[in-house]
C-alpha cells in the first residue's frame, strides 16, 4: 500500500515536471545530435553493469553486516579477512573491459564526429560565417551575400559549413537540437559542421560567459524547405538594411539586440574580423588608449589563426 | 592624491541593496566578534594560543573555523543563485542584475574551492597527519603556521571585495580576455586575482610541508607499506600540490603581468592568446580535484576499516590505486575544453586518460565494500557519511565518463549537466568526505565526541538537499538549459529549477543542523566525553593518545611493526608505560612571525588591487624583512624534561 502510494505520488510528480518538457539534447532534430544522443545512451547503459551491482551490493552488506543483525552467526564476522586475488581480478577487470569499449567508442566517435569534419550528404552544402559579438550573433551568408543576426534560417536536409569567430570574450556556439557546440574566440576561426534532418525551429546559446548580457545572447534556427529558403533569402538580398563596416561597427557595441536581418554588401567582413585580432586594426591597449595598425609592429599576421590539426 | 592611493575611490563602493547589506553586515560582525574579544579580556589568550601557534592540531582547528564560516558564505551564494533562477523564468522577477548573478557565481566558485574544500583539507591533514604516523608536529612547524596565515591573507583579501570594489564577475577560473583589462578594468578581478595567489602560495607551501612529514617524520617502524591509507592519500596529493600549484601561480601571474604592467601573454589582440591561459589553468585545475578528492577517499578507507570493525580490504590495490590516479590526473585537462577545437587525435587522447581514472576509481569503491563485508558495520554518523557518498560518487563517476567522451562532452559540455556532474563529485566526494573526517577526528581533537542524532539527520539533510538540487539539473541540461543564465524563455524548466531551489534549501537546513551538531556538542560535552582516547574503537596511533591529544602529541615515541598498530596492540594488552620509558621532548616555540609575514602579504594583496605602489614596495620589503629575521632565529624551540613529560601524561591518562 505504502510503496504503491510512493510510486503513485512520484509518477504524478513526474507527468506535472515533464509537461511541455523538450529535451533538445535526447529528442534531437539533427543527424550530428542524433548519434551523440546514441552513444550517451550506450555508455550510460554500459556502466549501468558497474553502477546498478555497486548500489545493490552496498544495500545488501550494509543491511546483511550491520552491528546488531541477530539472524548472523557468530562465525560470520571476520576480522582479519583482507585479500583476495580472485576477487580483485574481477574487479579490476571488469571496469577495465567496460572502459576499453568505451575507449573505443570515444576514439571511433571523436573522429566521425569531429566538428572539423564536413558532412557528406547528396545536396549542396551552404556555408555560414558566424561571429560571436558582446551579446549576439552576427551570421554571414557570404554565398547568398545577405547577413543576419539572432536568427539562422537554414534549408533542412542540407549540410551547413560553419566558420566561427568573435569579437567579444570567449564565447560558444551551440544548438542542442543539431548538435556539438564550439567556442568562438577573437582572432581564431573554429570551424563546425551540422545539418537539421527535418523543418522546425530550434533555440541557439552561447554556452561561455562573456559579460553582462550573456543570458539574452539566444538566437533562433529556422529549418524551412529550400523553397521557403530561397524565398527568404531573395526578400533578404534586396533588403535596404545593409550590412557593410558601418554597420557592423554599429551591432558590434556592447548591447543586446532583437533578431534582424541584411543584404551583405562588404563580402570579406569576416575576414576583416578575424584579422581585426591579427595585428590588423586597432589595439586596445593597457591604459586605455587606442593604436592604430600604422603604429604596430608589421609582421606576416595576415594568415589566419587556424585550429586545426592543434 | 593618486601617489598616495591608487585608485582608492568612494565610487567602489557598493551600490544595490544586496551588496549593501552584506557590506554593512561583515564589518559589523566582525566588530561584535573583536568587541567580545575585548570584553572576555581574550586577546592575550587569543595571542599566545592560537595567533603565535605553532601547534598543527591548532593550526588545523583554525583552518577548520575559517573552512566552515566560508562554507556559510558560499551556500548562502548558492542559495541566492538558486533562488534567483527559480524565479527567473518567463513571467518571473529579477532578483538582481546579471552583474551582481555572474559575481555571486564567481564568488560561489571560488569560495567553495579555494576556501571551504582547500580549507578543511588542510584542517584533516593537520589534525590527523602528525598524528596518524605517530609524529609530534609537521616537518616545519612554523611554515606551517605560515602557510595558514597566508591562507587567512586570501579569504580576507577576497571577502573584502564585497565590501568595496565588486567580486570578479569572470567565472572561478577567470578565462582571458573576460578577465583582462580590455573587457573588465575593474578591481573586482584583481581581488581574485591576489586572493587566489596568496593563498595558492600558502597551499603550495602545506603540500611541501606535509609531504616532507610523511617522508621524514613517521614513527620507527612505520615503512612506507605499513602507513595507514589517509596518510597514503595525503602523500600522494602533497605530490599533486607540489607540481600543479607553481602552474597555478604561474598562470596568475602572467594574468596578473598583463593587467599590471600591459602585457600581453593572454590578451586577444598583440599576440596573446587566452589559448594558453585556458591550457596551463587546467593543468593546475584537473590535478588540483584529486588534491581535494583523495584525501576524503583516504578517510572514507580509515572510516569504513573502523566502523566495520574490520581490516581494510585491498591495501595494496588501494595504493596502487592512488598512484594512478595522481599519474593520470596530470595528462587529462584538456578535457575542460573539448570543444576549444583541437583537433580529434588530441581529444580522443585526453578523453580515454580521463575514462582510465574511472577504473582505479572503481576498484576503490568495490574495495570499500568488500571491507563491509562480513564485518560489523556501527552506522555511525561518518559511515553515514560513507552510505551517501557511495551513492552519490558512483552517479558522478557515471556522469564523469559521459563527459570524458568527446563525443558526448559536445553536447553537454557547459551546460547545467557540467555544473551537476562536478557537484555530484565534489559534494558527494569531497564535502562528505570532509564532513566525514571532520566528525571522525573530532573527539581526538577537542576530548568530546560530536552529538550522534543531530550528526546524522544533518547527514540526512544534505543526502536529499543534493538529490534534489542536482538531479533536475541534469534533466535541464538535457534540454539545453545553458550554465550560469540568471534567466530564460522556457516555461517548461521553471519547475526544475524550482526543485532544485528547494533542494539548496533542504542542503542549507543540513548545514544548520551542522552548527547546531556543533553549538549543542560543546554545551553538552560532559556527557560527550570522550575518555578512552579511543572513541570509535580505533585501528591507527592517534587513537593511542588520550583525547584531547596533548600538545606534543606522544609522551613516548611509539614504534610500529604493523599495519593497524593499535587494533592488534589492543588486543595483545595495552602496558601503562614505565616511568623508565619517558624522555625529554623537544617542541617548536610559538612565533608571531608567521601572522605577521601573512598580515604584510594580505597589505601587499590589497596595495597590488588598488595601484598603491608605495605600498606594494613597503609590504614586499616587510616580508622580507620578516623572513629573515626568522632565519636568523637559533632558538625556536624549547624542551619539556622528561619528569615534567610524565607527570602531564599521567594526569591526561588519569
Amino acid at each position: 500500500m505504502g510503496v504503491a502510494f510512493v510510486v503513485a505520488a512520484l509518477a504524478l510528480i513526474g507527468v506535472l515536471l515533464l509537461r511541455g518538457v523538450h529535451f533538445d539534447v535526447l529528442q534531437p532534430a539533427g543527424d550530428i545530435a542524433k548519434q551523440q544522443r546514441n552513444i550517451l545512451v550506450f555508455a550510460t547503459l554500459l556502466m549501468a553493469l558497474v553502477a546498478v551491482p555497486i548500489f545493490i551490493i552496498l544495500g545488501i552488506f550494509a543491511w546483511k553486516y550491520r552491528e546488531g543483525n541477530d539472524k548472523r552467526k557468530k562465525h560470520d564476522y571476520k576480522p582479519e579477512w583482507h585479500e583476495n586475488t580472485k576477487l580483485e581480478l574481477l574487479w579490476w577487470g571488469i571496469p577495465m573491459a567496460i572502459i576499453a569499449v568505451l575507449a573505443v567508442t570515444a576514439w571511433l566517435t571523436a573522429h566521425s564526429l569531429d566538428p572539423y569534419k564536413k558532412i557528406e550528404s547528396d545536396k549542396k552544402s551552404i556555408t555560414v560565417q558566424v561571429v560571436a559579438l558582446q551579446w549576439k550573433w552576427l551570421f554571414i551568408y557570404p554565398e547568398y551575400g545577405v547577413a543576419t543576426v539572432n536568427q539562422l534560417p537554414v534549408p533542412e536536409k542540407t549540410p551547413i559549413n560553419f566558420s566561427l569567430s568573435a569579437d567579444a570574450p570567449m564565447s560558444a556556439f551551440w544548438i542542442p537540437s543539431l548538435g556539438s557546440q564550439i567556442y568562438t574566440m577573437n582572432g581564431m576561426s573554429s570551424k563546425l559542421s551540422l545539418i537539421a534532418d527535418h523543418t522546425g525551429e530550434f533555440t541557439g546559446y552561447s554556452t561561455n560567459i562573456n559579460g553582462k548580457g550573456y543570458a539574452d545572447m539566444k538566437f533562433t534556427v529556422r529549418a524551412t524547405s529550400d523553397a521557403e529558403f530561397d524565398a527568404w533569402v531573395k526578400k533578404t538580398q534586396s533588403s535596404p538594411n545593409l550590412m557593410n563596416e558601418q554597420q557592423y561597427a554599429r551591432i558590434a557595441k556592447p548591447g543586446t539586440m532583437d533578431a534582424a536581418s541584411y543584404s551583405l554588401a562588404d563580402s570579406n567582413l569576416y575576414a576583416t574580423i578575424v584579422n581585426k585580432y591579427m595585428g590588423h586594426g586597432t589595439h586596445t591597449m593597457s591604459d586605455g588608449t587606442v593604436m592604430k595598425d600604422s603604429d604596430m609592429p608589421a609582421g606576416d599576421e595576415h594568415k589566419q589563426h587556424d585550429m586545426e590539426g592543434m | 592624491m593618486e601617489w598616495l592611493i591608487g585608485r582608492l575611490d568612494w565610487s567602489y563602493l557598493p551600490s544595490d541593496p544586496v551588496t549593501i547589506g552584506a557590506a554593512i553586515g561583515m564589518p559589523l560582525v566582525l566588530l561584535f566578534i573583536l568587541g567580545a574579544i575585548t570584553y572576555f579580556k581574550k586577546w592575550k589568550y587569543l595571542w599566545t594560543e592560537w595567533i603565535t601557534t605553532t601547534d598543527a592540531k591548532k593550526i588545523g582547528t583554525m583552518y577548520a573555523i575559517v573552512a566552515i564560516v566560508m562554507l556559510l558564505r558560499g551556500g548562502a551564494d548558492a542559495l541566492m543563485l538558486r533562488a534567483a533562477t527559480a524565479v527567473g523564468g518567463p513571467g518571473g522577477t529579477k532578483l538582481f542584475d546579471a552583474d551582481t548573478f555572474q559575481q555571486v557565481f564567481t564568488a560561489h566558485g571560488t569560495i567553495m574551492i579555494f576556501f571551504v574544500a582547500m580549507g578543511l583539507m588542510f584542517a584533516l591533514f593537520n589534525w590527523a597527519v602528525p598524528l596518524m604516523i605517530g609524529a609530534r608536529d609537521v616537518a616545519f612547524p612554523f611554515l606551517n603556521s605560515m602557510s595558514f596565515w597566508l591562507f587567512f591573507a586570501g579569504m580576507i583579501l577576497i571577502n573584502t571585495s564585497l565590501i568595496f570594489g565588486g567580486f570578479s564577475n569572470g567565472g572561478w577560473l577567470g578565462y582571458p580576455p573576460l578577465t583582462e583589462l580590455q573587457y573588465n578594468p575593474g578591481p573586482g578581478v584583481d581581488y581574485w586575482l591576489w586572493s587566489l595567489q596568496i593563498a595558492g602560495i600558502g597551499s603550495l607551501l602545506s603540500g611541501v610541508n606535509f609531504f616532507a612529514t610523511i617522508v621524514k617524520c613517521r614513527a620507527k617502524g612505520m615503512t612506507f607499506m605499513k602507513m595507514p591509507i589517509f596518510v597514503w592519500s595525503v602523500f600522494v596529493t602533497t605530490v599533486l600540490i607540489m607540481i600543479s600549484f607553481p602552474m597555478l601561480t604561474a598562470s596568475l601571474g602572467l594574468l596578473g603581468l598583463d593587467r599590471l604592467a600591459g602585457m600581453h601573454f593572454f590578451t586577444s589582440d598583440a599576440g596573446g592568446n587566452p589559448m594558453m591561459y585556458i591550457n596551463l589553468i587546467w593543468a593546475w585545475g584537473h590535478p588540483e580535484v584529486y588534491i581535494l578528492v583523495m584525501p576524503a577517499f583516504g578517510i572514507f578507507s580509515e572510516v569504513v576499516a573502523t566502523f566495520s570493525r574490520k581490516r581494510l580490504f585491498g591495501y595494496k590495490t588501494m595504493v596502487w590505486a592512488l598512484m594512478a590516479i595522481m599519474f593520470f590526473s596530470f595528462i587529462v585537462w584538456q578535457h575542460h575544453f573539448f570543444t576549444m577545437g583541437a583537433g580529434a587525435n588530441v581529444n580522443a587522447f585526453f578523453g580515454i586518460m580521463t575514462m582510465v581514472i574511472a577504473i582505479p576509481t572503481g576498484v576503490k569503491l568495490f574495495n570499500w565494500l568488500f571491507t563491509m563485508y562480513r564485518g560489523r558495520i556501527k552506522f555511525s554518523v561518518p559511515m553515514v557519511w560513507f552510505m551517501c557518498f557511495a551513492v552519490t560518487f558512483t552517479i558522478g563517476g557515471v556522469t564523469g565518463v559521459l563527459l570524458s567522451i568527446p563525443a558526448i562532452d559536445f553536447q553537454v559540455h557547459n551546460t547545467m549537466f557540467l555544473v551537476a556532474h562536478f557537484h555530484n563529485v565534489i559534494i558527494g566526494g569531497v564535502v562528505f568526505g570532509y564532513l566525514a573526517g571532520l566528525v571522525y577526528w573530532f573527539p581526538k581533537i577537542f576530548g568530546f565526541r560530536l552529538h550522534e542524532a543531530l550528526g546524522r539527520w544533518a547527514a540526512y539533510c544534505w543526502m536529499v538537499g543534493f538529490m534534489l538540487a542536482f538531479m533536475p539539473l541534469y534533466a535541464l541540461g538535457f534540454m539545453g538549459a545553458v550554465r550560469r543564465l540568471d534567466h530564460y524563455d522556457d516555461p517548461a524548466w521553471i519547475p526544475f529549477f524550482v526543485v532544485s531551489a528547494v533542494g539548496v534549501v533542504v542542503i542549507g537546513i543540513g548545514m544548520g543542523l551542522l552548527v547546531l551538531q556543533l553549538a549543542y556538542s560543546i554545551w553538552k560535552r560532559k556527557t560527550l566525553i570522550d575518555k578512552t582516547g579511543d572513541p570509535w574503537n580505533g585501528r591507527t596511533l592517534e587513537w593511542s593518545v588520550p583525547s584531547p591529544a596533548p600538545h606534543y602529541n606522544f609522551a613516548i615515541d611509539p614504534v610500529v611493526s604493523r599495519i593497524d598498530e593499535w587494533w592488534y596492540r589492543k588486543q595483545e594488552g595495552v602496558e601503562a608505560p614505565k616511568d623508565g620509558d619517558y624522555k625529554a621532548i623537544v617542541l617548536p616555540k610559538n612565533s608571531p612571525l608567521g601572522f605577521l609575514i601573512g598580515m604584510a602579504a594580505l597589505v601587499l594583496g590589497m596595495a597590488l588591487i588598488w595601484h598603491i605602489w608605495w605600498l606594494v614596495v613597503v609590504a614586499f620589503v616587510g616580508i622580507v624583512v620578516l623572513a629573515i629575521i626568522r632565519s636568523m632565529d637559533d632558538f625556536t624551540e624549547h624542551v619539556i624534561p622528561a619528569s615534567e613529560v610524565m607527570r602531564m601524561d599521567k594526569e591526561a591518562r588519569a
